[in-house]
């Protein structure tokens, strides 16, 4: 699909500015005329991402994470969360509900609350490289007037 | 976020506002624990009214209430959720686990 418009961000893996990225996120996705719906899903999915990485890509280290949104033709808005982390050993089993193994901070949710707000979640991870996590989101065109 | 808190006749309020994320649970989480052990009250409601987003961070805070509460024999639910916090209680399933009335979207 082609790529109408895009941002690319890059910022350290510290948990301030989870914030941020999602009013990043939101005030890019604006241009797209979401809902107020639409635009709390955009953000839930990117508050997620983003914490994940913060969270466990990177135990012994500030690292860097990094967000792109893309506005693909058909309006749709594909999301990315990007580290050069630890990685994720086993993805399918990291996706399931309710695993974790952050503190008693994280429920385990993440992965199926970002499955749930977006229409396409792929997570590509490799141990010591770091993980990717693509989403995609159709936002409904609305009538004119 | 803020977290404000009332009690009377055993039962604990606790008044979530603004923005619940990973970044601010721990600060809220010890806030929390804080007043629950001041009070030890027999209920204790999360009202959600203030509320404004919240991820899965504040699915593992509800979660760890009903835990502290259980622990004592207490109760605890969830009051006036709605708009995008009330999709992600949804979406989590957690509502099976721990009573949630919900408040009208605006």
């Amino acid at each position: 699909m082609k790529q109408l418009n895009y941002i690319k961000v890059e910022f350290p893996a510290r948990s301030v500015n989870e914030g941020f990225a999602r009013a990043a996120a939101a005030a890019f996705a604006a241009q797209m005329d979401p809902t107020l719906e639409e635009l709390g899903d955009i953000r839930t999915a990117v508050s997620e991402a983003v914490t994940n990485a913060i969270v466990h890509a990177y135990p012994d280290r500030v690292g860097l994470v990094q967000l792109r949104l893309r506005i693909l033709e058909g309006n749709v808005l594909e999301i990315m969360v990007r580290d050069r982390g630890r990685g994720i050993p086993d993805v399918k089993k990291a996706m399931e509900p309710m695993y974790t193994t952050g503190g008693e901070e994280r429920s385990g949710m993440g992965f199926t609350i970002m499955g749930s707000f977006m229409d396409g979640l792929r997570v590509r991870s490799t141990v010591d490289k770091g993980t990717t996590v693509t989403m995609s989101k159709h936002i409904q065109v609305k009538a004119n007037g | 976020m803020k977290v404000l808190s009332s009690y009377q006749e055993g039962r604990l309020t606790l008044y979530l506002k603004g923005e619940l994320d990973h970044h601010e649970a721990a600060a809220a989480l010890g806030k929390i624990s804080r007043t629950m052990d001041d009070y030890l009250p027999r209920d204790c409601v999360v009202d959600m009214e203030g509320l404004t987003f919240m991820d899965s961070s504040g699915i593992a805070l509800i979660l760890k209430i009903a835990r502290l509460m259980a622990e004592t024999g207490g109760r605890a639910w969830v009051e006036n959720a709605r708009n995008q916090p009330l999709k992600v209680i949804d979406a989590s399933g957690i509502d099976r686990v721990i009573n949630v009335s919900t408040k009208a979207s605006l």
